[in-house]
């Protein structure tokens, strides 16, 4: 049920970290518009955040892989955004959105809910004590999904959100452009705890990918996957 | 200013900043090619990859840009710039953006350049990536081809932003500081996209800003896609789709010379007054269509008809059909029959370039079929006595000529039969009833094998009849069981 994590590990402290930056960004859809959406956002966020797969070298120094991308048209939004070139980590995004969309319909559901994509950072600790995740990014996208009565609404839908997004790309850009902080770059042996490793052909930052969605109710079901792993454990 | 930077590092930065400018060069161009762009990744270092990131080089793109930096580098005060514009194929232009790269004076000591400043224009070449698809001309660029090009131009010196008209917006991309200066890159694009129409008298130059002469301005002005390239965008359709979708049906179905343009309901009219902003087009139609992928070729080609305007003669479809990342050609191997009858097989490619009123045609690809073979634009010479069956086919008025292809030479116009659907699908009333009137001649009566066998007939005659002289008796013998 709970969305996709790069790597499973024990829930994070409840609060945001003091240096975690957090960005907001509001869509409002139609249904059919969700997927395309979500992964147009996502998308464009880990293009910034992955880079080529490192190899390291004896005296400790490491050479980096080269990312490829290419680009995706929409079919429900006149929109179009460019991804990184990386089957996995684009069949890991879809299966993520996939199921925030599911959610979505679900019933108990007014159409609103959102996505978040974490950023964090591993911590190793000593035994007992499992590892700890530091988040440094949290970007939320909210959404809210409407639904029109005829095939104009559609029309224009379509164009009106492709310009929204359009404003969230730059909006990206801009968050991304201030330089602020970015783990160190880490040694073979700390690789690890700052990137996912698990691709083949890129390697984005450690991510996690969860979502909530609000019933009618306004109460917000949550389905993070830090709950569900504190409540199995129980620690 | 310079002493606390090592030679090392200085050089190292150069050569980064010379780079950067070349790849940021690149992918703007690449971004308005109106193709998808698609690389890959991979996860051995090639070492030929700048910035970890895989940009191809266009060498025509490269070489003009060294050109216009001749050996120099972005500073303060000189900026290089890389402006996109629009031509129409009735000779007006018009600026759409101008992407700047510049220097400015705050410098960052602190900073590493091998490491930081090479990671941080790593990034601010993703940023662009993704920029350069939010601008209007994005979507302008996927749909150029016939009724228009997009050119750019690459200069270097002061940057010029009067030909961007008025209330122009400008986007940042990004910035890196350095030891020498911050890198900044940003682009002003036009907002007003009402056509300036220069053609009754007006100043046909004014939308491009006058350029100095000087050494260092670079003021060529070519097409976005090189010839070669721009035929393969523009040709790469299945003319197969063309069979069926317009040339003897008369629809004037709007081609759009980027293939992969995913939303073909938004067409530009031509040569409108303001024209050039998307028209829609009937939206019971559009919305169906973009929601299907490619699927099999025979599904894979979406058209639609645009709002027909008075002088509609050109020609064009466009396709909706993504493909895959790379291979927008796959279309152009699938040849398909249509049948239209119980013994009759249309090939569809019979529609020929040469009927096309597109540039270029001479580049087409040589699997359409040309005129010369196709037998039913050039039919066998036809005997002088016809049969009466084949009489009978053939629509009043095209004596001798057994083809249904006349339609091939006339301009195609708006049919419209009354009470029919206006969409496009292969077998409507308009089509149905064009069809009906020049059908396709059967194969069996086709001059040859009607030669043939004739011939035939007349040689086995005398056998036949003296096998029925054989048994005139028994025939005679039938004839009374008759009676």
């Amino acid at each position: 049920s709970c969305p996709l994590s790069s790597r499973c590990c024990a829930p994070s402290s409840t609060a945001p970290a003091m240096n975690c930056r957090a960005e907001v960004l509001e869509v409002s859809v139609e249904g059919r518009q969700v997927e395309e959406a979500m992964l147009a956002v996502l998308h464009t966020i880990l293009l910034h955040r992955s880079t080529g797969k490192f190899h390291y070298k004896k005296e400790g120094t490491y050479s980096i892989g080269t990312v490829g991308t290419q680009d995706v048209d929409c079919d429900f939004i006149d929109f179009a955004y460019v991804r990184v070139s990386s089957e996995e980590l684009d069949r890991a995004l879809r299966k993520a959105v996939g199921e925030f969309k599911d959610a979505l319909r679900g019933s108990g559901s007014d159409g609103m809910g959102q996505i978040s994509l974490e950023f964090y950072q591993k911590k190793k600790s000593r035994w007992p004590f499992s590892d700890e995740c530091i988040p440094w990014e949290l970007w939320t996208i909210k959404v809210n999904v409407v639904n029109l009565a005829n095939e104009q609404e559609r029309q224009i839908c379509r164009e009106k959100v492709g310009e929204k997004l359009c404003e969230k790309i730059i909006n990206i850009v801009e968050v991304m452009n201030r330089h602020e902080y970015l783990p160190k770059m880490p040694t073979q042996s700390e690789v690890d705890n700052v990137f996912d490793t698990s691709l083949k052909d890129v390697q984005p930052y450690l991510y996690k990918i969860s979502y909530q969605i609000t019933d009618s109710l306004g109460t917000s079901v949550t389905t993070t996957m830090r709950r569900l792993i504190k409540d199995t454990l129980a620690l | 200013m310079d002493t606390d930077l090592s030679s090392q590092d200085r050089k190292d930065l150069d050569k980064f900043i010379k780079f950067f400018a070349l790849k940021t060069v690149q992918v703007i161009v690449q971004a308005r090619l109106g193709e998808k762009i698609c690389t890959r990744s991979s996860s051995s270092p090639t070492g030929s990859d700048w910035f970890n990131l895989a940009i191809k080089d266009i060498p025509e793109v490269t070489h003009e840009a060294k050109k216009a930096l001749a050996g120099q580098l972005p500073a303060v005060g000189r900026s290089m710039c890389v402006e996109i514009s629009l031509k129409t194929s009735e000779g007006d232009s018009m600026e759409l953006e101008i992407w700047c790269l510049e220097m400015n004076e705050k410098c960052d000591k602190e900073i590493k350049v091998s490491y930081t400043v090479y990671n941080r224009l790593s990034l601010l070449l993703k940023s662009l990536l993704a920029i350069t698809r939010v601008t209007p001309a994005y979507r302008l660029s996927r749909k150029q081809g016939h009724e228009y090009v997009i050119l750019y131009r690459i200069y270097f010196g002061e940057v010029q932003l009067s030909g961007l008209g008025e209330g122009f917006q400008t986007v940042r991309v990004g910035t890196v500081g350095t030891p020498v200066g911050t890198i900044t890159l940003s682009c002003a694009y036009r907002i007003n996209l009402a056509f300036m129409s220069t053609r009754a008298g007006e100043d046909n130059g004014a939308v491009y800003p006058s350029v100095e002469d000087s050494q260092e301005v670079c003021t060529t002005s070519f097409s976005t896609s090189p010839p070669s390239q721009l035929s393969s965008s523009r040709l790469s359709y299945q003319p197969a789709a063309l069979g069926v979708g317009s040339a003897d049906m008369g629809y004037p179905v709007l081609f759009a010379g980027g293939l992969n343009a995913a939303h073909p309901h938004q067409l530009i009219g031509p040569g409108k007054e303001g024209g050039v902003p998307p028209v829609p087009s009937q939206p019971a139609h559009g919305t169906q269509a973009d929601q299907e992928r490619m699927c099999t070729p025979l599904d894979g080609v979406h058209y639609s008809a645009a709002t027909p305007s008075s002088s509609e003669d050109t020609e064009t479809v466009s396709n909706s059909s993504e493909g895959k990342c790379g291979s927008p050609h796959d279309l152009l191997e699938t040849i398909f029959i249509r049948k239209v009858g119980a013994f009759v097989n249309k090939p569809i490619n019979q529609v020929t370039m040469a009927n096309l009123d597109i540039p270029f045609a001479m580049f087409a690809p040589k699997n359409v079929e040309l005129e010369d073979n196709d037998p039913m634009v050039n039919p066998p010479e036809s005997p002088e006595t016809e049969s009466p069956l084949q009489g009978s086919l053939h629509s009043e008025g095209s004596s001798g000529s057994s083809t249904g292809n006349t339609h091939d030479d006339f301009v195609m116009i708006d049919f419209k039969p009354a009470f029919s659907k206006d969409d496009i699908l292969p077998m409507d009333l308009g089509t149905f009833y064009r069809e009906f009137q020049n059908p396709p001649q059967l194969s069996s009566l086709s001059i040859d094998i009607g030669a043939q066998s004739m011939a035939e007939d007349l040689d086995s005659l005398p056998e036949k009849l003296a096998v029925h002289e054989k048994n005139v008796k028994e025939f005679d013998a039938f004839v009374e069981t008759l009676q």
